[in-house]
């Protein structure tokens, strides 16, 4: 599906922590490419992806999910230039969404890298559930965001929202931003969201040490745990290990 | 064993031990009481190499080291225990994985081979019930939703599966009940007690004294060590208190 060539400023809310000038390197032509999902009635869908490499990405995503289907998005960005992807989310009826996304890295040779979801959950029909669950790791003045839209149509009653941001921040320079954005036109629904960044637990850190374990062991250690909470909902344990593995590797390359 | 010579650490530029010179042999259990704010827990930080602790003076050797030059994993993996007085929760950490790095790592350190995951968990297993700890306890995150009793009896466990040639017990008594108690001093008796193994066992109360039969008792007061005796010493505090023994 092609849309009009037109790029993104940061005055587009969905664009205002984007790296415009890695957005002008990809070009409008790469921005117009949506990949479409169906998820027919009563079914499942899994998806596990490691997103990233050494050039300016974004991948848009639209997902349709018709009743009672569910869907769930667990994804590591871990780009080694401006990486972003996009969520569009169609709930009809008793449909259930589940996201768990981690963005972890530092700076590439030109600085800091910016790494984000995007997501938009628009809960079309009542009795539908969304849980996201987001976790940002970063460091080298890197930065780590997630711009969150709940969209709740008026007759979308019993709607059960939930989205959750921590931002973890290794080195002084780095940042993490969270946007949730809640556009709610029923009246009997639940949406629930919070954010919170800060750094690592050195207490935590000090006590691993006191019992022999190393800092760089301790850390990947703390760091682990901190993005396990976006793969909770990963039944599959030999993807949820290579989503941890493909996350974790990034940070032991990184020498901090 | 362990000698401190003269210390003098300050946190935040103000001093809290004031020249403390203590020396704990080999096969020796060694009390330290002291009111509070006598520098009793910055003792223990400073051997276990907490960050924010800064030594002005003295020295400390550990086993004929240099112990203030080691991190605090290097102390560790040579022979050095820290007991927190309130010990660390690590949300996402179970124990299991959390003691198996530990131990690894120590036996790294040391040269030798790692247990495999089968050898840990009997390890675990018997440490668990020298203290009377449920071993489903273990399989769970690192203190979490434990009772202050609990993280006191999971210390010890620690300490059983990691075996320290020297233990730094720091108010390992404060938070148990009665029954708690006993099991802690006989866990300690049971893993510490040793002619190569030395404790210095830091803590308000005769209680745990009563459990774990100390050799020496010292007092420190204001940043130094102002007595020290046999274990009639501690009952003399107890009945006295710190201010008539001290005056």
């Amino acid at each position: 599906m092609a849309e009009a060539a037109t790029l993104p400023t940061r005055r587009d809310e969905a664009w205002r922590y984007a790296d415009i000038d890695a957005i002008a390197r990809l070009g409008a032509e790469a921005l117009a490419q949506w990949q479409a999902l169906d998820v027919p009635a009563g079914t499942s869908l899994t998806r596990c992806l490691v997103v990233g490499a050494d050039a300016p990405e974004v991948q848009r995503w639209r997902v349709r999910l018709e009743d009672s289907a569910r869907a769930g998005f667990f994804i590591v960005n871990r780009g080694g230039d401006y990486t972003r992807v996009e969520l569009e989310v169609h709930l009809a009826r008793g449909a259930h969404f589940e996201f768990g996304g981690v963005t972890i890295g530092g700076a590439n040779e030109q600085g800091g890298v910016t790494r984000e979801f995007v997501t938009t959950v628009i809960h079309a029909e009542p009795e539908a559930s969304s849980n996201q669950v987001v976790r940002a790791v970063h460091w080298g003045g890197a930065s780590g965001n997630f711009l969150g839209q709940i969209k709740v149509a008026r007759h979308a009653q019993k709607t059960d929202a939930a989205q959750d941001f921590k931002g973890l921040l290794l080195e002084a320079g780095a940042s993490a931003n969270a946007v949730p954005q809640l556009e709610i036109f029923a009246d009997d629904v639940k949406c629930a969201h919070g954010a919170t960044v800060g750094a690592l637990d050195e207490a935590a850190r000090f006590y691993m040490m006191a019992r022999g374990i190393a800092p760089a062991t301790a850390q990947r250690l703390l760091v682990q745990a901190f993005i396990g909470d976006a793969f909770v909902a990963l039944a599959d344990e030999a993807e949820r290990a290579r989503l941890l593995d493909a996350a974790l590797g990034v940070l032991e390359g990184a020498g901090l | 064993m362990l000698e401190i010579t003269n210390l003098h650490v300050s946190v935040a530029d103000k001093p809290i031990l004031k020249g403390l010179t203590l020396s704990v042999p080999a096969g020796e259990v060694h009390a330290v009481m002291g009111p509070n704010g006598a520098g009793k827990s910055t003792l223990a930080h400073v051997l276990g190499g907490k960050p924010g602790y800064e030594v002005t003076a003295g020295s400390v050797t550990f086993r004929g080291e240099d112990l203030l030059a080691l991190e605090p994993h290097e102390r560790a993996a040579r022979g050095l225990f820290l007991g927190f007085q309130y010990p660390v929760e690590i949300p996402g950490v179970s124990n299991v994985q959390f003691l198996r790095e530990a131990l690894n790592a120590q036996r790294k350190a040391r040269g030798e081979e790692p247990l495999s995951g089968g050898e840990f968990l009997k390890l675990a297993r018997e440490k668990a019930a020298l203290l009377k700890m449920d071993m489903e306890m273990l399989k769970r995150q690192v203190n979490v939703g434990f009772s202050g009793g609990e993280k006191k009896r999971a210390e010890m466990v620690q300490m059983g599966i990691l075996d320290p040639a020297f233990a730094v017990l720091d108010e390992t008594d404060s938070g148990l009940d009665i029954d708690a108690l006993r099991i802690v001093g006989a866990g300690i008796n049971a893993i510490m007690r040793s002619a190569d193994k030395a404790v210095l066992l830091i803590t308000h109360y005769q209680r745990l004294l009563d459990v774990v039969a100390p050799d020496k008792v010292s007092v420190l007061a204001d940043g130094r060590i102002v007595e020290t005796g046999g274990p009639e010493l501690a009952l003399r505090l107890e009945a006295e208190g710190y201010d008539a023994v001290l005056a």
